[in-house]
C-alpha cells in the first residue's frame, strides 16, 4: 500500500485549496495538495464568471466595514460575525496580491474596475473579462502552486475518510482512481477544501465533484456542521435553448452590464406584480408588519410556472432584445460568438431561465483559526459554514475561497509545526475495511440512484419547502440509502466508475439528510430557506442549527453560543442516520 | 432522435468495441450521452469529466469520429458517432487516459 507523510494535507484544489497550499508552504510546511480530479481544474472556482467582492476602493472610496455591513444584511441575522469580518477585512489584501500575480482584473482609466452587484452599497466587485474570472484565478493560483517546491500535487486521488486517532485528525485514507488501490496519507494537519454540495440538485451550476464530499468527511470525522438548511438558488440559471461552453449562471453579469427583462410565457413582465403583492422591497427588508424574505425572482418565476404562465421549457424568458448588437459585442466580446455557436442571437429572441442550485451557505463549523471541533482538522472556502449566514452576498464566494484558503493554510502550518505524526494503522482501519468489502455484485446502478437523489432534492428540498415534502424526501433518501447498502459496489476496472459513484452516494445520502433535517426543523422563512407553510421570518429563530453525527445518527441542535439568549429546546431532532 | 455511440472500451491489453443507443433532443451533447449510458445502460463505463458543460475544466477530451474534441461541447446527432480514448496518451481504461501533467501523478509523488 502506498503511504505518504506530510505536514499539511489539503483535500481539494480549487481556489481555496490552492491558496491554502501556497500559504502553508510559505510558512515552511510540507504540503500534499490532493484532488479527485486534475489539480486546479475541478471544483467551483474555475467555473466562476464574474464578480469578486473586496473593498479595495479603486472605483469609489470604500472600507471593509461597509462590505461587512452588506454581508451581514444579506445573511439575515445568522452570520458568524467573526468569520464575516475576516472575509471582508482580508479581501483587499488577497485581491491586490492576485493583481500583483497578474491575474488581470479588468481596468478602466488606470484603476481596477469594480462593478456594482446587487446587495452592495457601492461598486465593489472586481472581475476578469470576458466572463473569465474563474479560469484566470485558477490559472494564476496553479502557477504559484507549481512554484512551491514543498507542495506535492496529486490528482486522481479520492479521499474516502479523514483518519482519526484519539479524536484528533492525523491524515486521510484515499483511493487512487487509476488503480483502485488504497492510499494512506499521514498528516499533522488536514484542510478540507472540497467546496459545496450543489450537485445534490438536478438543476445545478456545480461541477462533478461538488456533491458535499467535505461535509460528509467532516461529519464522519466527528466535526459538526452549521447552517445546512441554507442552499442558495440562483434565480435566472440558463434553461433553454441548450447552451454548452458557458456556466449556466452567466446571465447575471449580462444583467449587471446591460440590464435584461424577465418575461413570462405570455411575454409579460411580472416581477413588479409580485413585488406589489408581497408588499415589500426587493432587497428583503422589513415593510410594514409582514416580514417576507423570499428571493423575489425565484419566487415569481416558480409561481408563474405553477400558474401555467411559464416559458415552454418551464421557466421564464429573459430578454436583451432592447440592447443594440454593438453594445452586446462591446460588453461581452467573444462570449457573443459562443452564444452564436449555440444558436442564440440575443437581438432576435429571449432565452429561457429558471432557478438553479448555486452555492451552499452552510458547512463545517470552524473557529476564527478555521479549525473544526476536531483538533487539527481545518476547513476553508465554500466548505466552511457561517460567514454568509442565511444568504450569501453576490461576489463573496471567490473572495471567501482566497481569504479563508490563505488563513486556513497558515493556521494548519502553524499547528503542524508544533506536532509530531500521530497516524497509526488503527486510524485508517475502518476505511480500509470498508474498501476491502467492495463487491462486483452490482445490484443497483449507482449513477441512476444519483440522478434519482438529485430529483428528490430538487423537487422536495428545493427553493420552497413544506413539512410534507421534506418528510417525503427523508423517506426517499432512506430508500436510496438502503439500496446502496453498506458494502461498496465496484466494477473492478481501472478508474472504477461504479465505485466512485457508490462512494459519492455514500456522501450524498449523508449530506442530503443533513440538509433535509435542518430544513424540516426550521419553522420559518429566512434568506435562502423558504417554507411555504411558514412564510414569514420569525425572530425566535435567529439562531444557527448544528448537525452532528453520533453513533451513526444525525443529531440536530441549536448553536449553544447563540442559543444562550433564546428559549429553544435542544436537541431539535434526533433521527436515525 | 437516437444516436448510436460506438465506444472503444477496456484496457490496452483487452480492448473491445461496444455500441449504445442513446435517445436525445437537439442540443444535447456527447457527454450527455455518456452520462445517460452510465445511468441507464452500463454503470461501468469510465470517462473523465468535471465541469459538465461549462468547458472550463478541459477534462473530457477524447477522439470523436477521429478528431480530438471535448465531449461536453460536441453535439449528439442521428446515426453513428465513434468514441475512442486519446491516442497519444497512456490508456487507463475505457475513455480515460493519463492526461495529468507528469508531476501531478501519484507515481511522481512517491519518488519525492
Amino acid at each position: 500500500m502506498i503511504k505518504f507523510e506530510t505536514d499539511v494535507l489539503i483535500v481539494g484544489s480549487g481556489g481555496a485549496g490552492m491558496y491554502a497550499a501556497i500559504e502553508a508552504a510559505k510558512c515552511g510546511a510540507s504540503v500534499i495538495l490532493a484532488d479527485r480530479s486534475l489539480i486546479g481544474r475541478g471544483g467551483a472556482t474555475v467555473m466562476a464568471m464574474m464578480t469578486v467582492a473586496a473593498a479595495i476602493g479603486a472605483q469609489t472610496p470604500d472600507h471593509w466595514e461597509r462590505h461587512l455591513a452588506d454581508t451581514l444584511t444579506a445573511g439575515h441575522g445568522l452570520c458568524d460575525e467573526g468569520l464575516s469580518a475576516i472575509l471582508c477585512e482580508d479581501a483587499p489584501a488577497r485581491i491586490l496580491e492576485m493583481d500583483a500575480w497578474k491575474v488581470g482584473w479588468a481596468r478602466e482609466d488606470g484603476h481596477i474596475k469594480q462593478a456594482h452587484a446587487p446587495g452592495h452599497d457601492r461598486p465593489r466587485c472586481v472581475y476578469v473579462d470576458f466572463l473569465n474570472t474563474g479560469p484566470a484565478v485558477s490559472k494564476t493560483l496553479r502557477r504559484h502552486v507549481q512554484n512551491g517546491s514543498s507542495i506535492r500535487r496529486i490528482g486522481d486521488l479520492c479521499i474516502v475518510d479523514i483518519a482519526i486517532e484519539d479524536g484528533v485528525a492525523c491524515g486521510a485514507t484515499a483511493i487512487h482512481m487509476e488503480t483502485g488501490e488504497a492510499v494512506i496519507l499521514a498528516a499533522k494537519a488536514v484542510v478540507i477544501a472540497t467546496g459545496g454540495l450543489t450537485r445534490l440538485y438536478r438543476r445545478n451550476s456545480a461541477s462533478l465533484n461538488m456533491a458535499g464530499d467535505g461535509y460528509a468527511l467532516a461529519l464522519r470525522a466527528g466535526a459538526p456542521l452549521i447552517d445546512m438548511e441554507f442552499v442558495q438558488f440562483f434565480p435566472i440559471g440558463h434553461l433553454a435553448p441548450r447552451l454548452v461552453g458557458l456556466d449556466p449562471i452567466m446571465w447575471d453579469p449580462f444583467r449587471y452590464k446591460l440590464g435584461g427583462i424577465l418575461l413570462n410565457g405570455q411575454m409579460q413582465e411580472f416581477e413588479q406584480r409580485y413585488a406589489a403583492e408581497d408588499g415589500r422591497h426587493e432587497d428583503g427588508r422589513h415593510d410594514g408588519t409582514y416580514v417576507l424574505t423570499r428571493d423575489l425572482a425565484t419566487y415569481a418565476i416558480i409561481k408563474e410556472v405553477e400558474a401555467g404562465r411559464g416559458s415552454p421549457a418551464g421557466g421564464a424568458y429573459l430578454s436583451f432584445m432592447h440592447v443594440p448588437e454593438a453594445e452586446l459585442r462591446r460588453a461581452f466580446g467573444p462570449v457573443i460568438d459562443t452564444l452564436a455557436r449555440n444558436g442564440i442571437d440575443l437581438t432576435q429572441r429571449p432565452i429561457e431561465v429558471a432557478p438553479i442550485a448555486h452555492y451552499h451557505m452552510g458547512g463545517v463549523k470552524v473557529d476564527t483559526r478555521f479549525e473544526s471541533a476536531v483538533p487539527n482538522l481545518f476547513a476553508c472556502g465554500e466548505a466552511v459554514g457561517g460567514a454568509n449566514g442565511a444568504n450569501r452576498l453576490s461576489g463573496n464566494a471567490i473572495t471567501e475561497a482566497l481569504v479563508f484558503g490563505a488563513r486556513a493554510g497558515r493556521a494548519a502550518a502553524a499547528a503542524a509545526g508544533k506536532l509530531s505524526h500521530r497516524w497509526q494503522p488503527s486510524a485508517s482501519a475502518a476505511t480500509l475495511d470498508l474498501l476491502g468489502r467492495r463487491t462486483t455484485a452490482v445490484t443497483v446502478n449507482p449513477a441512476a440512484l444519483i440522478d434519482e437523489l438529485q430529483g428528490i432534492m430538487m423537487d422536495k428540498v428545493g427553493p420552497f419547502r413544506t413539512q410534507n415534502l421534506l418528510d417525503e424526501a427523508l423517506t426517499d433518501i432512506d430508500r436510496i440509502a438502503r439500496a446502496i447498502g453498506t458494502n461498496p459496489m465496484a466494477s473492478g476496472a481501472p478508474f472504477d466508475a461504479v465505485l466512485i459513484d457508490w462512494l459519492d452516494l455514500r456522501n450524498m445520502v449523508l449530506v442530503a439528510r443533513s440538509v433535509t433535517l435542518a430544513a424540516r426543523a426550521r419553522l420559518e422563512s429566512r434568506g435562502s430557506h423558504q417554507r411555504e407553510d411558514f412564510p414569514s421570518l420569525d425572530p425566535r429563530w435567529q439562531f444557527n442549527q448544528i448537525v452532528n453525527l453520533r453513533g451513526g445518527r444525525i443529531e440536530l441542535a441549536a448553536d449553544v453560543r447563540r442559543e444562550q439568549s433564546r428559549s429553544v429546546t435542544q436537541p431539535l431532532a434526533d433521527i436515525p442516520a | 432522435m437516437t444516436a448510436t455511440l460506438v465506444i472503444r472500451r477496456g484496457t490496452a491489453g483487452a480492448p473491445k468495441v461496444e455500441r449504445f443507443e442513446v435517445p436525445f433532443v437537439p442540443g444535447q451533447t456527447v457527454l450527455d450521452g455518456l452520462r445517460y449510458i452510465r445511468a441507464y445502460a452500463d454503470p461501468t463505463l469510465a470517462f473523465r469529466f468535471s465541469c459538465i458543460n461549462a468547458n472550463a475544466c478541459k477534462e473530457c477530451m477524447m477522439l470523436i469520429d477521429g478528431e480530438v474534441e471535448y465531449a461536453c461541447t460536441t453535439r449528439l446527432r442521428d446515426g453513428e458517432i465513434t468514441l475512442s480514448p486519446l491516442p497519444k496518451k497512456t490508456l487507463i481504461g475505457d475513455l480515460v487516459t493519463e492526461i495529468a501533467p507528469p508531476d501531478e501523478r501519484i507515481s511522481y509523488a512517491t519518488k519525492r
